[in-house]
């Protein structure tokens, strides 16, 4: 008997109603929508083009790096996977001082190309919001496609062999249909991201020609006071999200590879030039993602014992909310996957909404919702949590979906026959088979929330601050130094937290 | 369980001080720890028998989303070019002050908003790395291009507005050709002010966009004598930041006895080394030795804030024509 509403249909309402609600009660507050501008209408369309073209890049560059570390084995191998998901994991403010340490004006490229009698390279411009994006996001494009290397059964790479498959063979039959199915949705991850992200591309894009939306909702809320304007832009970006959604949703088509047995066999992997080429793509990936780092922690690092006790008492906090946030994000989006798997696609696109929500809208609109029921003070940390739970939810719930929607094709209808429902269900069949997938979710979301400032400009709790807003304040103090070294243990405890989480995920799988 | 788990993310002792409790809202960095927050909080309280709490965030646009409703009884950190929305929004009342005495470069005569520091927009470079900076505003434009600066954008900074109203002020219908001389210099243009002060002391930069008592700070806490503000003939534009009392606070005899508190020499005298900007009411003489010589251009620029609101869009258009066009 079918339930009326099912965990993932709540969630999915609940979802709708939060993003669009509170977009709603902005616009009403305001009594009604404003008309935009030309200068919006060129963020709007600066918005789209960058995040089309910086999707892209990191889709079709992380296509090789993936496939090099899914076929290779070497020592090190999985630390460099998890090294390499850290950028992501970033927050913007330490992840633009890395670049800028690396491809800026002293930075450590131009140094070099100074040395060999180049002349300077500039990261200021689009060509900045371009590699800053792909800084982020490629790390996401390539777990998610590796991931999807990793799903093929190792049985069809044995059939493969037996039947003398050449490469170009095993790309057609194995890996062109795999990539179909995973590559739409690593692209429009990385669009979707990029569509919202605004302190990237106004410190790297050089000048207000870089501006986005996300800007233009902050210009609007504290210089214009004008809410209607506000509540305009997020409903565009809303827009923008249904458009990408529709369009990655029709070119996506399952692999249909079938059930495999769970060996861990290596895929085969060619030799000659192509073991060359894969030993490429790690490399410059690998420097491109680890130095800017590598030059953060350098920076920072001597000056964290000296941090002031209050840093460290932030540092606890933030990491229990954080642990918090990955729990209820996890829930969340386990319970959207499993609903997204059964062929409900409408929760796909109300799991994928907060990732175009404009945090300083959704934030608002609760603001004016909760004001009446409590002081926003008290809330800040409990609306913290949950804000950062929701903004992790559309990363989880791409990782979950195509492990969900294979679990579903290859044992849902064993475990229906068998009558396995409910937690007996969730214990024994769902969470053992999605321990890798939940575990890299889990992660994601605990690391993200971590980095998050959280709506601060209406939510924050002054006397008992997060890491990240510590890190703020020191910058806003002068303290720069401080800051740096806060970076890197932000850095640390997030990187700390995301390692856990897929770890445990992994060790859970190999059971 | 859940108790422990609360007590651990809320670790801030509960108020100390007992009495009635007196709302101030104020900006992030002003109650934070490094700001001048915590010694406003335990002088104030140490007279008014009450209890002192900072509410922080987004001044203006939290008090005009809550309108009458709001739980401020006072507001501190409102910048100049936000006054005009405030007093027009009809929440605010006279802070009963004497204003005729105050140490600032321009005579104050607003009944509403009360200046409790004022610094001006300068650009700040280090002698270490531009040995001769630019000796006029217009030497600076006339500056070669490989001269870097950083600047903060003025749709979502303080600091980035006030410098399209000190170009307004400077050259006035000449503006946007200043802008053109300026443009191959700016490096790039951030969000926020901490960001471009970041890229300048990370030596991205030759020089950024700050404060005139900007060298104050790494005078006093880290005994670095190196960075300068590069003084103007031309003037230099003012910035003040603003305290007032809500009409409607439940807590008018506490409200007002903050607005007392706030130009009296205790909490004058917390300004300078805790806020890094001049206390509005302060003779030299009672500043720390190296802030009072503090090299002070000729001349301060201010427009009433009826003309900088009329100038802002405008200006804003102009400037975006420039550097977006």
């Amino acid at each position: 008997m079918p339930r009326a509403l099912s965990a993932g249909g709540a969630v999915a309402a609940f979802m709708f109603a939060l993003i669009l609600g509170t977009l709603g009660i902005v616009a009403v507050h305001a009594g009604g929508l404003s008309a935009l501008g030309p200068w919006d209408l060129r963020a709007i369309w600066f918005t789209i083009w960058q995040a089309a073209l910086s999707a892209t890049l990191s889709a079709l560059l992380a296509v090789p790096v993936a496939r090099a570390l899914a076929r290779r084995r070497f020592a090190g191998r999985g630390l460099l996977i998890t090294l390499l998901g850290a950028p992501f994991i970033l927050p913007v403010i330490v992840a633009v001082m890395g670049l800028v340490s690396v491809f800026g004006r002293s930075g450590v490229v131009n140094e070099v190309l100074a040395w060999a009698g180049f002349p300077p390279v500039s990261i200021y411009g689009w060509q900045g919001v371009i590699i800053a994006h792909v800084f982020f996001n490629l790390p996401l494009s390539v777990r998610m496609i590796l991931h999807g290397w990793q799903a093929i059964p190792s049985e069809r790479f044995r059939l493969a062999t037996s039947l003398g498959f050449e490469p170009g063979d095993i790309g057609r039959h194995l890996e062109r249909p795999m990539l179909r199915e995973v590559l739409p949705g690593a692209w429009l991850a990385v669009f979707l991201v990029c569509l919202t992200s605004f302190a990237v591309a106004l410190a790297l894009g050089g000048g207000p020609r870089a501006t986005t939306v996300e800007l233009a909702i902050y210009q609007a809320f504290r210089f214009d006071f004008d809410m209607g304007k506000a509540a305009t832009l997020a409903l565009v970006q809303v827009g923008l999200c249904v458009a990408a959604l529709l369009l990655a949703s029709r070119v996506s088509r399952p692999a249909e590879f079938g059930a495999g047995l769970d060996r861990d066999d290596v895929i085969p992997a060619p030799g000659g030039w192509r073991c060359h080429a894969d030993g490429a793509a790690i490399v410059l990936a690998a420097g491109f993602l680890l130095v800017p780092m590598l030059s953060v922690i350098a920076q920072g690092a001597p000056g964290i014992a000296s941090l002031p006790g209050a840093v460290w008492v932030a540092t606890l906090r933030s990491f229990v909310m954080a642990l918090i946030s990955a729990v209820l994000a996890i829930s969340l989006s386990l319970a959207l996957a499993q609903s997204v798997a059964r062929g409900q696609r409408w929760t796909e696109f109300a799991g994928m909404l907060p990732l175009v929500a404009s945090p300083l809208v959704l934030g608002t609109g609760l603001f004016l919702l909760l004001r009446n029921v409590t002081s926003p003070t008290q809330l800040a940390l409990p609306v913290t949590v949950a804000i950062n739970a929701i903004m992790a939810l559309p990363f989880a719930l791409r990782i979950l979906i195509p492990a969900a929607r294979a679990l579903q094709r290859d044992y849902g209808r064993l475990a229906d026959s068998l009558g396995l429902r409910g937690l007996a269900r969730l214990r024994i069949l769902t969470l053992p088979r999605l321990a890798r997938p939940l575990g890299f979710a889990g992660g994601l979301s605990a690391a993200l929330a971590m980095g998050d400032l959280g709506v601060i400009t209406l939510f924050a709790d002054s006397r008992n601050p997060t890491l990240p807003l510590k890190l703020y304040q020191l910058m806003n103090s002068y303290r720069m130094d401080d800051a740096a070294a806060c970076a890197v243990l932000l850095m640390t405890v997030s990187f700390a937290l995301f390692w856990l989480f897929d770890r445990g995920g992994r060790i859970r799988a190999a059971l | 369980m859940r108790n422990a788990l609360f007590a651990l993310l809320t670790t801030a002792s509960p108020a100390l001080a007992a009495g009635p409790e007196l709302t101030i809202y104020a900006p992030e960095y002003f109650a934070s720890e490094w700001g001048p927050g915590p010694k406003i909080e335990q002088g104030f309280e140490a007279v008014c028998e009450c209890d002192l709490v900072f509410v922080t965030g987004d001044v203006l646009p939290r008090i005009l989303l809550e309108g009458q409703g709001t739980e401020a009884d006072a507001v501190i950190g409102l910048s100049m070019d936000q006054t005009l929305r405030a007093r027009e929004s009809g929440l605010f009342a006279p802070h009963n002050q004497d204003t005729s005495g105050l140490t600032m470069p321009i005579a104050w005569t607003d009944q509403t908003f009360l200046p409790f520091n004022w610094s001006e927009t300068a650009f700040v470079y280090d002698e270490t790395r531009l040995a001769s900076p630019p000796q006029s505003f217009q030497a600076l434009l006339d500056a070669p291009d490989d001269l870097k600066i950083v600047i903060q954008d003025p749709r979502s900074s303080v600091s980035g507005l006030a410098l399209l109203l000190w170009v307004k002020a400077v050259f006035g219908d000449d503006s946007k050709q200043a802008w053109e001389k300026l443009r191959p210099k700016v490096l790039t243009v951030t969000q926020d002010w901490s960001e471009a002060y970041g890229m300048f002391t990370d030596g991205e930069a030759d020089m950024v966009l700050s404060f005139t008592t900007s060298p104050a700070y790494h005078i006093g806490a880290e005994d670095d004598k190196t960075k300068h503000a590069a003084i103007f003939p031309e003037g230099h534009y003012l910035l003040a930041e603003l305290a007032a009392q809500l009409k409607d606070t439940d807590q008018p005899e506490l409200a007002q006895k903050f607005m007392d508190y706030i130009l009296s020499p205790e909490f004058q005298g917390m300004i300078a080394e805790a806020n890094w900007s001049y206390p509005s009411k302060l003779p030299d003489d009672q500043l720390p030795a190296y802030f009072a010589d503090l090299p002070r251009p000729e001349k301060t620029l201010s427009f009433p804030e009826q003309e900088a609101e009329a100038i802002r869009k405008p200006a804003l258009d102009e400037w975006l024509s420039v550097f977006a066009g």
